[in-house]
């Protein structure tokens, strides 16, 4: 029983890191932009919600609503103004402009909210248990973080598949110069996906910063998660990534039960097992390479 | 009308000059080919009116207006449609969603996916196959159907034939034929000049970047034709 629990606490945690990953796969889809700062994004997303949540006063799931948006624009203003002069010249200029901008961005919330640990209170829910029966018992949050990451992921998939803007981003994924002779504004759809993934990640941080304790340099740790879950899925697939997420977090919660200091390296071990035997991951979309 | 008007037309890769003050100009509903041996710069041409590739804002006119030096995707929206050449069909779209994208503008006109479908009746039968899955005369098929989804003004056709059986090529200039007659503008890029020179009302022979000979194809003989293809 215990491993079965371990194994469904790893499964709702799964959820979180889908949606941590969900944006910086995307990017990577469509303009095949690494970009470095995406889990200092959620955190930033985080701190603006601790505002939101002061200024308002209001629920910080509540404030979503406001933080989803900010980030979102500071998403399309960012690729518009900085990271689409980058594309085109492989993949190393994205890698070190974002890697610079996470320093900033770590600095920059060093500078302003000291580095004092801050958490969100979402007023009891982040306590509150389902139980399953049989003894078993989940936190009614992290459930709610899966139900979120699904609904998400559904959301993301309908709009990839069927709307005319998804027709656009997977033709510019596939060639960006031909989807330009389509009429297609490729550096304004470029700021919309990077829109969309901080939209994402804003999620992502906000349900972070209510599950657990949050400081300015918690965003690398989860771009390294994020990246894992990813590679296990394989990229270029949504459901991989979500099928990644919860492997990862079903190998860490397992291995934290092994011992808890085995938790994060279990997931690591398991995300090198993966790359080792299948390299392009789990639920790789099959892809001509040309 | 002279819709189309090139002036001075110069292009570059880097440092390279590949076309050298190309004037031309095109009237309303015709049909023009470019033709010209490897490396002529007839492609070359095409991508600078497709605002494909960087130049001077005078050198191109669409009905009077300059439109030289704007973005592909801002030349689409005034009708101009460039069918690449080899294709380029997007290998993670299926066949029915490559023509949805060519109509990604959402300009007025006549075509829709059916009436694509009804010129190529191949391509409806294959509808929600990957793109890519098609034989290389479908792919120019449905390279030309996602052109002619955008509803342009002029349309550019760049190596219609390249690699194309004959029997293949024939139906695809009989399309041509009843795309023109919708009075879309055409120009088309070919090195098979038998084709084209019978549907064309108007050819340019390109030479290293410039042009060498222009007419009524009728008019030219095939010793002038040969000469300005080579050389003399």
């Amino acid at each position: 029983m215990v491993w079965v629990d371990a194994a469904v606490q790893g499964v709702l945690l799964g959820g979180l890191y889908a949606l941590f990953a969900t944006g910086l796969s995307l990017i990577f889809g469509v303009m095949r932009l690494v970009n470095l700062a995406h889990g200092d994004f959620s955190i930033l997303a985080a701190f603006v919600a601790v505002v939101t949540v002061q200024t308002l006063d209001v629920n910080p799931l509540t404030a979503l609503v406001v933080v989803v948006p900010i980030m979102g624009t500071v998403g399309y203003g960012l690729q518009r103004l900085a990271l689409n002069r980058l594309l085109g010249r492989g993949i190393l200029p994205a890698v070190l402009v974002t890697f610079g901008l996470s320093i900033v961005i770590q600095n920059g919330l060093l500078e302003i909210f000291s580095a004092d640990s801050r958490r969100l209170n979402p007023g009891g829910i982040e306590t509150a248990s389902v139980p399953l029966g049989g003894g078993l018992a989940v936190g009614a949050f992290p459930l709610l973080t899966f139900a979120l990451a699904v609904v998400l992921l559904i959301a993301l998939q309908l709009v990839i598949g069927r709307s005319p803007i998804g027709r656009a981003f997977r033709a510019a994924s596939d060639d960006g110069a031909t989807a330009a002779l389509m009429g297609i504004d490729t550096g304004r759809l470029y700021g919309l996906a990077m829109a969309l993934s901080l939209a994402i990640v804003a999620v992502a941080g906000v349900v972070l910063g209510i599950r657990t304790t949050f400081t300015f340099s918690s965003g690398p740790d989860r771009l390294l998660f994020a990246f894992e879950a990813v590679i296990i899925g394989g990229l270029g697939s949504l459901w991989g990534t979500l099928a990644g997420g919860v492997i990862l977090g079903v190998a860490q919660t397992v291995g934290a039960r092994l011992s808890p200091g085995w938790g994060v390296l279990t997931g690591h071990l398991v995300f090198l097992a993966v790359l080792l035997l299948r390299p392009s991951g789990l639920f790789a979309r099959s892809r001509r390479v040309d | 009308m002279t819709l189309l008007g090139v002036q001075n037309l110069s292009a570059f890769y880097g440092d390279f000059q590949a076309l050298f003050d190309v004037s031309l100009g095109v009237t309303e509903g015709q049909t023009v080919a470019v033709i010209g041996a490897n490396g002529a710069g007839k492609t070359t041409f095409l991508r600078a009116v497709a605002g494909a590739l960087p130049v001077a804002r005078g050198a191109v006119t669409l009905a009077g207006r300059a439109v030289g030096g704007e973005p592909a995707h801002a030349l689409v929206e005034q009708g101009i449609v460039l069918v690449p050449e080899g294709r380029k069909i997007f290998a993670s779209l299926s066949v029915e969603e490559n023509l949805q994208v060519g109509a990604y503008r959402k300009r007025r006109g006549p075509w829709t996916v059916e009436r694509v479908y009804r010129l190529f009746p191949a391509l409806a039968a294959r509808r929600h196959q990957p793109g890519t899955n098609l034989s290389g005369g479908e792919q120019q098929m449905l390279a030309i159907g996602r052109g002619l989804m955008a509803n342009p003004r002029l349309l550019l056709v760049d190596e219609i034939s390249l690699g194309l059986a004959p029997v293949v090529v024939k139906a695809l200039y009989d399309v041509l034929a009843s795309v023109k007659h919708e009075g879309t503008t055409l120009i088309v890029v070919e090195q098979d000049v038998s084709q084209v020179l019978a549907v064309a009302e108007h050819v340019y022979c390109f030479r290293k970047g410039a042009v060498a000979l222009e007419g009524e194809p009728a008019r030219l003989t095939r010793e002038q034709i040969s000469a300005a293809y080579f050389g003399a």
